[in-house]
């Protein structure tokens, strides 16, 4: 287990995962030794992160078949063991992907998981850089055989910046460690027990602490989304870069990834490594405060420093391209230097992504009367909520006039 | 000079004969070509009057569906745009409000859906990816205008009439591909 890591052991052990030997620090998961060797050899995982202490062991998606439990011990363990919380022993071997029994389990866990998962990726802002996407593309069904009623929730918003899809929730518990390493004070948690059991702030108060905005990244799923993202563009359409800021907050790293189109950052989150996770910088986990996630959407506020590395598996690659050579444009010389006639600017036609309407500067999703489309709803979403309490108290309002 | 292929014919420069020379055979022999074609069953249509019936496959303009009640299928996912190889197809979506649930199905909506059928090539693909029904490519194939601004199809002008509302025109729009494709499903 992580608690009992032997410090004075320097030697290092050495573990065969999936036929490939490596050499790693004694204590160590199997999974980060895993990770060290890369690419498929490391188990998929949806609730352990390994910036957050105590995280793992609940989704059972990074099991592993050990079929030699050490070099004094070679038998091998009977049960799949879950690699985030088993450390490794001297002479271990474990198979990963080359056990069929490892590959049959996952499928089984990945069923389990979208047992309550609605379908409803089209709509959902994670879609893209979602992890239970990507885990049910590899190893999902193509459709589901769960015949009963599957639990659904009404959509909250916890705060002014965060929203919970309580229903898209599989329960990892990263937000709640975040909440409690990374944050000052938790004020939401896992309400109830068993299949019972949701994430919620008990009643209604909203989270809005500092550097609360770092849950948004890990939650695998679209549990929770960035409301000042949410539904203005596809992550796939939007450029991932890093930018940097000096950020008054001495706990913000202030390096961040902006994710921009055209000259507008729509979304800001903290840099991801090849597993999905927040990138250690300076032996720190570059988590970034609320400030700079939610409030700095402006190119000005940040430095760019270059685009942003993608995981290759990412649909955020589509049609993104590096280190093209654009072909010289050789209309002017076979024209004898006239200039190609402009039959027509799409901008001067086109409604969409209109250069006066700035979507990314909106702190709320878009609604019609951003597009000025006419209809005679009165929105009840408060223009500018700005801080939670102001924001509750509108809420409060509209909700005892509709009582 | 030597053939290429063994399908030439040397030029026939025999002097012609008496038959040959009055013309009047040859004038009747292609006059009856002529005329024999008046009988024959003509491989045109009198198109607004008359139309074919389409192909199982034929793709035309597209139109965005409405369910049974009238609301937009549309969710405004983008994966029509990232299918189109013709990068015609850009959206902006919304989050629909209270209130709003008779206008759109899902709590996301387009709330500007363009297709630029100048850069259009009616492939279907972005039927093909819409995971919602939403867009189908219908019969409807003549689209002219006098200008290319007119090419930029807004969602007003994609929008499938109000199936409640409208019926009759919902079902002309609709045409007879969608019910083809559910034939098939069932």
């Amino acid at each position: 287990m992580a608690d009992e890591i032997k410090k004075d052991t320097a030697a290092k052990v050495k573990v065969t995962i999936d036929g490939i030997t490596t050499e790693v620090a004694p204590g160590t998961s199997i999974i980060e030794a895993a990770r060290q060797i890369g690419g498929a050899v490391a188990p998929p995982a949806m609730c352990y992160y390994k910036s957050l202490e105590g995280s793992g062991g609940r989704c059972r998606t990074c099991l592993v078949e050990v079929t030699q439990g050490s070099a004094a011990n070679p038998r091998p363990i009977p049960k799949l063991v879950a690699s985030c919380r088993t450390s490794v022993e001297e002479g271990m071997v474990v198979k990963n992907i080359t056990s069929e029994r490892v590959l049959d389990a996952r499928d089984g866990v990945v069923e389990f998981l979208l047992i309550n998962h609605p379908l409803d990726c089209p709509i959902c802002d994670q879609a893209g850089e979602c992890d239970l996407q990507d885990l049910s593309y590899s190893h999902g069904n193509e459709g589901t055989r769960y015949k009963f009623v599957r639990r659904t929730f009404i959509l909250e918003d916890i705060g002014p910046y965060i929203k919970l899809h309580m229903t898209r929730c599989i329960l990892c518990y990263r937000c709640i460690h975040v909440a409690d390493q990374i944050t000052e004070k938790r004020i939401h948690g896992v309400m109830d027990r068993g299949d019972r059991a949701f994430i919620s702030t008990y009643i209604s108060r909203a989270i809005d602490n500092d550097f609360s905005g770092n849950m948004i990244d890990v939650c695998p799923v679209g549990a929770l989304t960035d409301r000042t993202f949410r539904f203005k563009n596809r992550v796939w359409f939007t450029k991932p870069v890093y930018v940097h800021r000096d950020c008054e907050n001495p706990k913000c790293c202030g390096k961040a990834t902006a994710w921009m189109r055209g000259d507008e950052i729509f979304r800001v989150t903290t840099r991801d490594n090849e597993w999905g996770e927040v990138q250690i910088i300076d032996g720190e986990p570059a988590w970034i405060c609320n400030t700079c996630r939610f409030e700095k959407k402006q190119v000005s506020d940040w430095v760019i420093e270059g685009p942003a590395t993608v995981r290759k598996i990412s649909v955020v690659n589509v049609n993104k391209y590096r280190n093209t050579i654009k072909p010289k444009e050789t209309l002017m010389d076979v024209m004898g230097g006239l200039k190609p006639n402009l039959l027509m600017n799409i901008r001067s036609v086109s409604e969409v992504n209109d250069p006066d309407i700035k979507l990314s500067e909106l702190n709320r999703p878009a609604i019609a009367r951003d597009f000025d489309i006419a209809n005679d709803i009165d929105n009840k979403i408060p223009e500018n909520p700005g801080n939670a309490e102001k924001y509750n108290s509108e809420l409060l309002k509209s909700s005892t006039k509709e009582n | 000079m030597t053939p290429f292929t063994n399908r030439s014919k040397p030029v026939d420069r025999r002097p012609m004969s008496l038959m040959e020379k009055i013309y009047v055979p040859a004038v009747v022999e292609g006059l009856a070509i002529t005329f024999g074609h008046i009988f024959r069953r003509k491989p045109t249509i009198q198109f607004p009057e008359k139309q074919r019936v389409f192909g199982t496959a034929f793709r035309g303009l597209h139109v965005l569906n409405r369910d049974e009640e009238g609301r937009e299928n549309c969710t405004a996912c983008g994966l029509c745009a990232v299918a189109c190889p013709a990068e015609a197809i850009t959206m902006e979506a919304a989050e629909r409000q209270p209130g709003e649930e008779n206008l759109y199905r899902e709590e996301k909506y387009a709330a500007r859906y363009e297709i630029n059928m100048l850069r259009c090539i009616f492939c279907g693909l972005c039927e093909e990816a819409c995971p919602k029904d939403a867009i189908y490519l219908t019969e409807t194939f003549t689209p002219s205008d006098y200008t290319r601004k007119q090419f930029i199809y807004t969602k007003e002008d994609l929008l499938i009439p109000h199936p409640v509302k409208e019926p009759e025109a919902y079902e002309k729009a609709l045409g007879n591909k969608p019910k083809r494709i559910k034939q098939k499903d069932s």
